[in-house]
Parts: C-alpha cells; structure tokens; sequence
C-alpha cells in the first residue's frame, strides 16, 4: 500500500528533478554565456550607478557569483561522487530521489540543516564553533583569483599564485582547531596528521607552481593562461618535453594530499581514526567541512588546469566554444580523475606519506625548478 | 570458593593502563568497543607515543552470550543453532564440527552423499568467509571498492545456502547424523556456475589490491608473526600458514572424506616482505579461496546418490563417554569437546576457537607499529568476536 506522503512524493518528485535538470542546463549554459553576462552586468552598473561606487559593485557581484557557485557545486559533486564511486563499485547508487538521485544531495542537505547541532561540553566551545568557517573561508576565498575566462575573474590580482597558497593555508589552521576543539583523541590524532601532512605537501606545491611561473615571468593567473595561448600544443604540460608533464604530476599529487583526498586522506581515515578531525561534528558544521572539501577539489583542479592545461583556451587556437565552458570542463575531468583514484587505491601510512614528500616529491620539484629554469634563461 | 578465588576469577583479568603511569608524549587511546575497524566489539587498548604503539592490550568479553552454559541445558541437536552463532560468517563449519563431534560419540556413520554435501557447504562457506574477511582487510587499508566486489559474490554464496535451507546466515543445515536439506533440483548447475564465474572475482581483486604498490607496502612488513611465535601460541589455520607452516585439519587429520580430494595447501611465500607478515597471511586466504574451488569442482562431479536423512537418529542419546574433533574451519582449527553422562542433555560441551587463540598473540605483533598498522593487523588475524566472546 502506498501512504498518502510516499504518493505526494511520487507527483512532486518528478517535477523538481525535471526542474532541477532544467537549473542544470541553465547553469551551464549561464558558465558558457559568462563573458556575455558579465558584460551586460558591467553596462548595467555602467548605467545606473554612481561612478565612485562601480568597482565595489562588480566586486559584491563577484562574490556573490563565487558564493552562489560553491554553494551549488558541492551538492551536485556529491552526487557525482557518489555516482563515480557506485559504479566502479559495480552497483547503481542513489536512484531514488529523482531522476538517478540527482535531488539526494538536496535531501542529504536539508536532513544535515534539521539535525542537532551538538557541541562538546568538554570541548573549545569558542575554537570548535570557528573551525567550519575558517575551512570555507580559506576554500572560498582562494576562488577570487581564478580566472573562468578572458578577463572573467573576480579580483585580478598580480600575486594571484602566491594569494592562493597563502589563503589557502588557512585551512591547515581550522582543521588544527578542529581537531584540539574537540576534545578528542582521535580528532586531535587527525587534526596534528593534517597539519603534518599539508605542510609538507605545500613545498613541493609551491616548488612546482615555480616550474611555471619561471617560465611565464609572472603570478598572474591570467598571465599564465595567455602565455598558453595558440591550441594544445601551447599548454604547459606539452611544452619543455617532459619537464612541465612531470611537474604537472607532482602538482596534482600533492593537489591531491592538499584537498585530504585518497590515498593521503589520513586525516579523516576512517578506517584508522573513526572520522579524524570532524569526528565529533555534527548537522551544518558538519556539512560545512564537506562543502570546503569539494570546494578545494574543484580549486585543486581549476588551478592545474590554469597552470598546465591552458585554462579556458581551447584544444584549436581559436576555439569554437566559449572558454569559460572549456575552463569548467578540464576542471571537471580532473575532479573525476580524483575521484576515480579516491575510490581505486588504498591508503598510505603516516611515515609513508611524509617518506613520499620529502625523499621523492620535493627532490624531483626541486630538479625541475633547475632545468625549467635554466631553459627559460634568456639567451 | 572462597571470596578472593572469585575476586581473581571475575575481576578483569587483563589490567587497563592508567594516566598516572604515563611518561612523557605517552597517550592513552581506546579503540573500540564501537570502532569502524576492529571487527566487532573488540576494545584494544594502546599506549601510544605520537604515532606509535607501544603497547597493546586487548579487552575481550563485550559479545559473551553463554554458549557453552546454554549448551549444558538444552538437549544435543538445541546446542547446533548455538554452534552456528559463535562464528556467524562460518555457520556451516561450526556446525559440521559439532555434528561431527557428536557422530564421534555416538558412533554414527554418514553415507557419502551427506559427506558430498558437508564438504560442499564447507568449502562455499570458507569462500563466503575468506570474501569477507579480504574485503574488510581493503576497507581496513582503505581501500574501499575491493569490498564491495567481493560482497557481490559473497551474495551469490547466500543465496545458493538461502536456495538450499531457507537461511543465508544461521543455517542449522549440519544435523546429527545427516543434513537438514537434500539439495534442491538444479543447484548443482548453479553451483557449477558460481565456481565458474568465481575466479575473475579473485583475479579482480589481485589485480585492485594484492598486488597494489600501496597496499603491499602497507602489510609486507608490518604485523610478522614468527614461525617459532605461531607455533608457541598455537596459532592455527590461514595465519599459521601465512607463517610458512604447512598445517592443515583437511590434510593432517581428515573428515568427512577430505583425504580423497586433491588440493594444495598454499603458505605464506614472503614475496614482499619477512615471512608471516599480514601480507602473507591475506594473501594465503586468497590462495585458499582459489584450492576451495578446486575441491567444489570435485564435490560437483563425484556427488553420488542417497538418502541425507538415511543415517538420523530417532533420539540423540549417547553413551557415557567423551569426544573431542577438530576440523579447520575458515579462520582456522575449530574443536569441540563433548562430555556425554549419558542421558539427553550435554554434560559439558567445550569450544577451542581459533580467534580467541590468535587474540592471544595480538599484544606480541602490535608492539612498536603505527596506529594505523594496529588496524591492519586486527584485519590480517580475521577474527570473528562471536567466536572469542563465545
């Protein structure tokens, strides 16, 4: 017998999926048409506000625009994690929600926003209420400086590389307080792994990004992606045969030991440390850490792709389709990859984890740096 | 028995360590009861020192249920379902060494089809088993698709037992003097085309973990059991041979007919690392799961016609005396020890099961290694707390 609630769902579940496919399309459609949108946006601050307050109204734009998009993304990641990992687990997945569950994340979303929000009597009550923000914030934050296409980016900063590492850091301090705010043993064994973890990744990171800007001249992601201008063969990863392809492994290695994704997620290895730093957390902070999380994949990725896959230029030097839709799609491959790789391989040990970083990455980074830059020495 | 004898006898017999004896960096760390990965409700408890284990101790007891008091109240067959639960992924086995044990007793001879028959749930239920436990061990190391392959055909195992006696993980199948079903009509093709399809699955999961660089790195050297430590601790089944021992019930002191089948023993083959590491002794049950397949194909060809209810007993009442039969369950020498006085009812039925031997040795290997090398060691001894808590 089907209740009366289950029969409402039945008629309304339909129309919200199909509206939610229809949100989809427009929401690609709305990245494709960005430069177009943006422009338009621009002649209407250009018509109706006040000169002195025009830069402070596209920046609110901006934001909003990074906001709104990080707020969305993470709902349809999940679910296309999840997906991911259904079927290489040779089983379907969310199916019921929706059509093929599209709509579970909302439901997974809305069930987190109602639960108890539950604070540790024993714990930093100051510290473990910060540590969520702190996480989305140094996630969000770093989205100012990537550039979604020619001229489309929130704030065109010329230390746009060294802004995003640095702001990006701010996540080591949250998930450290995560873990001491918690007042448990396991979130606290997280937290310190974390932290070991993602400073001594952010050195061959930082080593690699060199790799590129010696060769650019300048921190400027956009800089970076005109200098890949001209069709494949003009991206990064081909050029400087095999200096820059190997640079670009290291870098989505330790993109990948960055965001706490397997096989580096020891943080919150479940296996070992219950749930690591978030352990003790529960409802819309727990959520939080989530949405920073899939944030930071999509910025991992994004950023590789600005530096070695030619951001939003094309495969052809003058692409048919617009750049910021080539952006999104490279983005979203390598999301895959890391997803794909999260759900095939075990994971590493604590000393194996530093072992990798410090006798291998940072040596081959630093090897790297030298030839690159020996190379791109003006003759 | 006086109040001290008692005191001593209840009180826990291994000591919990205490704040006021730490030195240094040195933390107390309860893993378990309710952990993800210690297989049940096992509590280890570790002394830890950053990362390090120093010490280890194990606290058992948290799934105690009775069996062997219950056993010396209820009549002889009312102890089976008892035997199903103390290894709950290996009812068939358990079962089949109590029914064994109590044949033994009574002098019972089966016909050979009940021998078939025992012998082929035996082997399908030491490969649902050695899914499981394989499955887990990725989990264990993070790998978590692994599992989820191996459950796909650990399902078809349950539903070929489902098919065959209405249950998929408590059977009662293995009665006294017989099996509670004969097998259904076309259960053998099914059967035939499980073990067919089967091997794919075990290549697939070399091929996504035995052989995976992280993976062998993560178990070759961590967790090495001694050929001379095994022995001393009597370790048994898989373990002991992933200690290079070659040692097993089937072969040593067949049952039901084993000696008549052809299969290897596989042993640890240190190909990664010291002998009996947790690499070896993962890699003996796939091995295992392999040869298990191997003595099915035999089973399935040989099954000879008869009645399985043929040798029954009308009541279950065997003379004074007792009884003592081991066979090698999946997780290794299962026994149990039977006292008959005669009448309707068990005088003392004893269990020796395997993982609470292994857990014995557990504080011996977890010294020294990493938290998370604690972890892949519970899941390389496979132990079942069903079993240990009995």
């Amino acid at each position: 017998m089907i209740t009366r609630t289950r029969q409402i769902e039945m008629k309304i579940l339909p129309v919200i999926s199909a509206a939610v496919m229809v949100g989809a399309a427009g929401l690609i459609g709305l990245i494709a048409a960005l430069p177009a949108v943006a422009g338009l946006l621009s002649a209407l601050i250009d018509a109706n506000v006040p000169e002195a307050l025009r830069p402070a109204v596209a920046r609110g734009l901006g934001v909003a625009a990074v906001v709104g998009f990080l707020s969305l993304f993470p709902i349809f990641a999940i679910w296309f994690e999840r997906k991911v990992a259904a079927h290489t687990q040779d089983r379907l997945g969310p199916m019921r929600v929706g059509w093929h569950g599209v709509l579970q994340s909302f439901a997974d979303g809305i069930k987190l926003l109602f639960k108890e929000d539950i604070v540790p009597k024993q714990g930093d009550q100051i510290l473990f209420r910060l540590a969520p923000y702190l996480v989305v914030a140094g996630t969000f934050a770093a989205f100012a400086v990537l550039p979604w296409g020619d001229g489309l980016v929130v704030s065109d900063l010329n230390i746009g590389v060294l802004y995003v590492v640095a702001i990006g850091s701010l996540n080591t301090i949250g998930i450290l307080m995560a873990g001491w705010a918690s007042n448990n043993k396991y979130s606290l064994f997280g937290g310190m792994r974390s932290a070991a973890q993602l400073v001594s990744y952010e050195i061959p990171t930082i080593l690699t990004l060199l790799v590129v800007i010696v060769q650019v001249g300048s921190l400027n992601l956009q800089d970076i992606v005109l200098a890949q201008q001209g069709g494949l063969f003009h991206w990064f990863i081909f050029r400087m045969f095999p200096v820059n392809l190997i640079a670009f492994v290291v870098f989505f290695i330790c993109g990948l030991a960055e965001t706490n994704r397997t096989p580096f997620d020891l943080p919150e290895a479940e296996s070992e440390l219950v749930a690591g730093f978030h352990t003790e957390y529960s409802g819309m902070r727990f959520a939080f850490f989530f949405l920073a999380e899939y944030g930071a994949m999509f910025l991992v990725s994004g950023l590789a792709v600005v530096l070695f896959l030619g951001g939003w230029q094309g495969v052809l030097s003058s692409p048919p389709v617009p750049g910021t839709l080539l952006f999104f799609a490279k983005t979203m491959f390598l999301v895959f990859v890391q997803m794909w790789l999260r759900w095939t391989l075990p994971r590493l040990r604590v000393d194996q984890l530093m072992a990798m970083c410090w006798k291998y990455l940072i040596p081959i980074a630093f090897a790297l740096l030298i030839v690159a830059g020996f190379l791109s020495l003006p003759s | 028995m006086s109040t001290t004898v008692k005191q001593q006898l209840w009180s826990e017999d291994v000591p919990s360590f205490r704040e006021e004896d730490l030195t240094g960096d040195e933390m107390i760390l309860q893993m378990g009861p309710q952990h993800p990965s210690t297989h049940g409700v096992l509590r280890v408890e570790l002394l830890t020192d950053g990362e390090v284990v120093k010490q280890a101790r194990p606290h058992i007891g948290y799934l105690h249920r009775n069996f062997e008091k219950h056993a010396e109240n209820v009549d002889y067959p009312g102890v089976i379902p008892f035997a199903d639960r103390m290894d709950y992924v290996g009812s068939m086995a358990n079962s089949l060494t109590y029914a064994l044990t109590i044949e033994k007793l009574m002098g019972i001879r089966v016909n050979e089809r009940v021998n078939t028959i025992r012998i082929l749930v035996a082997e399908l239920q030491r490969i649902a088993s050695h899914l499981l436990s394989v499955g887990t061990y990725g989990i264990d190391i993070g790998a978590f698709t692994p599992f989820l392959h191996c459950f796909r055909d650990r399902e078809m195992v349950l539903d070929l037992f489902e098919w065959l006696c209405g249950a998929r993980l408590l059977y009662n199948f293995n009665w006294i003097g017989g099996v509670s079903h004969d097998l259904p009509e076309g259960w053998v093709d099914k059967c035939r085309y499980f073990v067919d399809q089967f091997g794919h699955t075990v290549d697939e999961v070399d091929d996504l973990l035995s052989f995976n660089k992280i993976f062998t790195k993560r178990t070759a050297t961590v967790g090495i059991i001694p050929p001379e430590l095994a022995v001393s601790y009597a370790i048994s089944g898989p373990n002991l041979r992933g200690s290079g021992i070659k040692w097993d019930i089937r072969k040593e002191e067949p049952y039901c007919g084993y000696e008549k089948y052809d299969f290897e023993v596989p042993i640890g083959t240190a190909e990664h690392g010291p002998i009996g590491s947790c690499w070896d002794r993962y890699y003996v049950r796939i091995l295992e799961m392999r040869e298990s397949c191997k003595i099915i194909r035999q089973a399935l060809d040989r099954l000879p016609e008869g009645d399985v209810h043929e040798h029954l007993p009308k009541r279950v009442k065997p003379p004074q005396g007792e009884a003592y039969l081991r066979t090698e369950t999946p997780r290794g020498e299962l026994a149990y020890y039977v006292v008959s006085d005669g009448s309707l009812i068990p005088f003392r039925v004893k269990g020796r099961s395997p993982c609470f031997v292994h857990m014995s040795l557990f504080h011996e290997i977890a010294r020294g290694e990493m938290i998370a090398d604690v972890v892949a060691i519970i899941g390389s001894l496979d132990i079942v707390l069903g079993e240990i808590d009995r």
